[in-house]
C-alpha cells in the first residue's frame, strides 16, 4: 500500500465516522463540531488530489465562517434537548427496519459493483481531452474552466444565491408599522423627554391600607405619555 | 478552451429573463407605493417578451443545437415546454393577484420569486448536463419553498413551507447522490456523453445511481411513494401559490425525466421502466382512492394530481417516441386543467373566506351558471370523459402503454379512472343539484373572469381539436430523440 493510499483511507474513515456522528450526536454543538471535523477530513482528501485551493477554501469558508456562525446560533438559542429527543423511541423500530433494508440493498448492489473493473475507463476513450492548460497552479486552472467551460452553470449558481437572498428577505423583513411599530424607539424622542411630561404627582390624603387588593400597591400613580 | 459569444444567442430567452429579474428587483426596491403593480406588470411583460423570443427562435425542422460546451440544448421539445411554462405562469399570476391583494400579502417579492422559479424551469428544460440540470432544479425549488411560506404570518403556510423544504432537500440529496454515481460510472456529467458511455460502464454502479435518480425525479413530480408532501403543501400554501406549484413545475419535472431517463439512460430503459411501473401503479391507485375521502377541494385536487402524474409517467413506460410525446401532451393538458381548477377555487374565495371545501361549490349553477359550466368542463376533462382534452391525454398514454405490451397496467388505469370519476362528478352534482350554501355574489377582477373563461373554453376546444398540439409533441420528440441517437 502506498503512503498516499494509506492517507486517503485514514481521511476517508475519519470523514465517515464524523459524518455519522453529525447525525447521531445528541447535542447540536457536538454535531456542529463533528461537521467541522468532517470538513477538515474532506479538505485533506482534496489536498491528496492536489486541489489545494479548494481544500483551503473549504476550511476557510465552511469551518472559518459558516460553522462558526452556526455554532453561535446554536449556542444563543435556547434549545430544549428533551423535546428534540421526544419520539425517538417511537419512530426507532420503523426507521431501523427501513434503514437496515436500505443498507442491505445497497450492500447487495455494491458487492457486484466497484470490484475489479476500472471505473470511468469507458468514458476515457470518449471524453475529448481538452488542450493542455499551461497553468501550473490550482487557482489559475479553476479560474480557466470556471469562466469558460462552466460559465453557464457558474452564472446560474449566482442566480441561485440571489434566490436565497430574495427568499430570506421576503420571509423575514418587516417594515416598522402596524403592530410591530412599538418595538422601534426613536432616540431623539427619548432624549427630548422630560420628567414633567411623564410623571404626574398627585396629592392625596393618607389612607389605611386595605388587605383585599395587595397587588394594587405595585401600580405606580399614573404613568404614560 | 475558449468562450464563444455566439453561445449567448442560443440562450437569449434565459438571459432576457435573468436581466428582467434584476430589473424588477431594482425597480421595486425604489418604487415604494406602486411597487406591487409595477412588479406585476413587469413580470407579465417579461413572460410575454420571453414567449416571443422563444417562439421566433423555434425551428420545427432543425436538429437539436448545443451551446455552452454542450451544456445547453436548444430543440423543439424545449421550446414548446418553455412556451407552456410561460403560459402557465402568466395565467397563474393573473389568477393569483386578486387573491393575494385581498389577503394583504401581495408583496413585490411574490412576482420576483415567480420569475426566478420560471427561470429555474427554463434552465431545467434546456439542460444537457447534470450540473446545469441540478442548478436549475434548485433555482426552481428554492423559489417555490419561499413562495409556499409566503403567507408568513399564517401557521399553515409556514408549516407547509418547512415541510416542503425539508423533504425537498432530502430529494435533492438523493438526486445528487444518484448523479454522482452516474458520474463515477461514466466519467462525464454531459448527458449525451453519458449516453454513449453507458454500454461500457460498470452496470452495478449505474443501477445504484439510477435508483436514486428515479427517486429524486419521482419526488419532484409528486408521485407515490414520494407523494407525502403533496396534499399538505397544496393545502397549506396560499391558493395563489398552489396555482404555480401544481402547473408549471410539473412540465419542468417532465422535461427532467425525459432528458435524464430518455435522453441519457435509454440503455437502462428496462430497469427504470420497471421502477416507473411500480411508481405508476402506486400513484394511480393511491391518488384516486385517497381523493375519494377528501372534503377539502385543495387536498382532493392534490391527490388527483398524484394520479394524473402517474398517468403521465405511463407514457414513459413504452420508451419510444410516441410514448414520450403522449406523456408531454399529458403534462401540458394537466397544466391547463389544474390551472383552471385552482382558478375556480380562487374565484369562489374572497376576503376572509377560503372556498376550500367541496361543499363550497354547492349550488354554483344558481349563483353563476357560466362558471358552473366551466367547472363542469374542468371536472369532466380531469375525469377523462370524451371530447375534453383530458380524455385525449388519457387515451394517448393508454395507447402507448398498450403498445409497450403492458395491457394489465392499461386495464388497471382505466378501472382507477372510473373510480376517480366519482369524486369529480360529485363536485358537478354539488354545483347543479344542491342548494347554494352561500349566496354571496362572486366578485373577482375582470382579468380573472376573462382568463378563467378562456382557460375553460380552451380545455373544451383542445378536446375537440387535439390534433395540432399532438402533432407538435410528436414532432418535438422526433427531433429530440433523433438528435440523441446521432449524438
Amino acid at each position: 500500500m502506498e503512503f498516499s493510499t494509506f492517507v486517503f483511507y485514514f481521511f476517508a474513515a475519519v470523514l465517515v465516522v464524523a459524518g455519522l456522528r453529525v447525525i447521531t450526536a445528541r447535542n447540536p454543538v457536538h454535531a456542529a463540531l463533528f461537521l467541522v471535523l468532517a470538513f477538515f477530513s474532506a479538505g485533506g482528501i482534496w489536498l491528496l488530489l492536489s486541489a489545494e485551493f479548494l481544500a483551503i477554501t473549504l476550511v476557510m469558508v465552511y469551518v472559518g465562517a459558516v460553522m462558526v456562525l452556526f455554532l453561535f446560533v446554536v449556542m444563543m438559542l435556547d434549545i430544549d434537548f428533551a423535546r428534540l429527543r421526544e419520539g425517538f423511541w417511537k419512530y426507532l423500530p420503523l426507521g431501523a427496519v427501513i434503514g437496515a433494508l436500505l443498507a442491505i440493498e445497497m450492500g447487495l448492489v455494491l458487492m457486484k459493483g466497484f470490484g475489479g473493473k476500472e471505473v470511468a475507463a469507458a468514458a476515457a476513450t470518449i471524453t475529448n481531452v481538452t488542450e493542455p492548460i499551461e497553468c501550473s497552479n490550482n487557482i489559475c486552472e479553476l479560474g480557466r474552466v470556471l469562466y469558460t467551460e462552466y460559465a453557464y452553470p457558474f452564472e446560474l449558481a449566482a442566480l441561485v444565491l440571489l434566490v436565497a437572498m430574495v427568499a430570506a428577505v421576503s420571509l423575514t423583513l418587516r417594515r416598522r408599522s402596524g403592530k410591530y411599530a412599538e418595538k422601534y424607539i426613536s432616540p431623539e424622542a427619548q432624549i427630548a423627554a422630560r420628567s414633567e411630561d411623564r410623571m404626574i404627582l398627585v396629592k392625596m390624603a393618607s389612607e389605611k391600607e386595605e388587605p383585599e387588593e395587595p397587588a394594587a400597591g405595585a401600580q405606580p400613580g399614573k404613568a404614560g405619555q | 478552451m475558449n468562450f464563444d459569444v455566439s453561445n449567448l444567442y442560443a440562450a437569449t430567452a434565459e438571459i432576457f429573463v435573468a436581466i428582467m429579474i434584476l430589473m424588477v428587483m431594482l425597480v421595486t426596491a425604489f418604487a415604494r407605493d406602486i411597487a406591487r403593480g409595477l412588479a406585476y406588470s413587469l413580470a407579465q411583460l417579461t413572460l410575454i417578451i420571453a414567449a416571443f423570443i422563444t417562439f421566433f427562435t423555434l425551428d420545427a425542422e432543425a436538429k437539436s443545437e448545443f451551446a455552452f460546451n454542450n451544456m445547453f440544448v436548444h430543440d423543439l421539445a424545449g421550446s414548446i415546454l418553455k412556451l407552456m411554462v410561460y403560459l402557465s405562469m402568466m395565467v397563474a399570476l393573473i389568477y393569483g393577484r386578486g387573491y393575494l391583494a385581498d389577503r394583504k400579502i401581495e408583496r413585490p417579492e411574490y412576482y420576483l420569486l415567480a420569475l426566478l422559479t420560471t427561470l429555474g424551469m427554463m434552465v431545467m428544460i434546456t439542460a444537457n448536463h447534470l450540473l446545469v440540470l441540478y442548478v436549475g432544479l434548485e433555482m426552481m425549488s428554492l423559489s417555490l419553498y419561499a413562495l409556499v411560506a409566503f403567507d408568513r404570518d399564517a401557521v399553515r403556510s409556514t408549516e407547509a413551507g418547512m415541510k416542503y423544504f425539508v423533504l425537498g432537500a432530502l430529494a435533492s440529496g438523493l438526486l445528487l447522490y444518484g448523479m454522482s454515481m452516474i458520474y463515477g460510472a461514466t466519467g462525464s456529467l454531459e448527458l449525451s456523453v453519458v449516453k454513449q458511455a453507458v454500454p461500457g460502464a460498470d452496470s452495478a454502479v449505474l443501477l445504484f445511481g439510477l435508483v436514486f435518480l428515479v427517486a429524486g425525479v419521482s419526488f419532484k413530480l409528486g408521485v407515490a411513494p414520494f407523494h407525502m408532501w403533496v396534499p399538505d403543501v397544496y393545502q397549506g400554501s396560499p391558493t395563489a401559490v398552489t396555482l404555480i406549484l401544481s402547473s408549471a413545475p410539473k412540465l419542468a419535472a417532465f422535461a427532467m425525466a425525459m432528458r435524464l431517463l430518455g435522453g441519457a439512460l435509454p440503455d437502462l430503459a428496462e430497469h427504470w421502466q420497471t421502477m416507473l411501473m411500480l411508481v405508476v401503479v402506486a400513484s394511480i391507485v393511491l391518488g384516486n382512492f385517497a381523493a375519494l375521502a377528501q372534503r377539502n377541494i385543495k387536498r382532493m385536487l392534490a391527490y388527483s394530481g398524484i394520479s394524473h402524474m402517474g398517468f403521465m409517467l405511463m407514457g414513459l413506460l413504452s420508451g419510444d417516441g410516441m410514448g414520450y410525446s403522449s406523456a408531454m401532451f399529458y403534462a401540458i393538458a394537466y397544466a391547463l386543467m389544474t390551472l383552471a381548477a385552482f382558478g375556480m377555487v380562487v374565484l369562489l374565495s374572497r376576503e376572509g373566506f377560503e372556498a376550500e371545501n367541496i361543499e363550497d361549490f354547492k349550488g354554483l349553477n344558481r349563483r353563476n351558471s357560466w362558471f358552473a359550466l366551466l367547472m363542469l368542463f374542468v371536472m369532466f376533462s380531469m375525469a377523462g370523459i370524451p371530447f375534453f382534452v383530458g380524455f385525449f391525454a388519457k387515451f394517448s398514454v393508454l395507447q402507448a402503454v398498450i403498445q409497450a405490451g403492458h395491457l394489465w397496467i392499461a386495464v388497471l388505469a382505466v378501472l382507477m379512472s372510473l373510480i376517480g370519476a366519482f369524486y369529480y362528478l360529485r363536485v358537478v352534482k354539488f354545483m347543479y343539484f344542491d342548494e347554494p350554501a352561500d349566496s354571496a355574489p362572486l366578485n373577482a377582477s375582470g382579468e380573472l373572469l376573462v382568463m378563467l373563461s378562456i382557460n375553460g373554453v380552451a380545455i373544451a376546444l383542445l378536446g375537440l381539436m387535439p390534433g395540432t398540439l399532438m402533432q407538435w409533441c410528436e414532432g418535438a420528440m422526433k427531433v429530440t430523440f433523433a438528435a440523441a441517437v446521432g449524438g
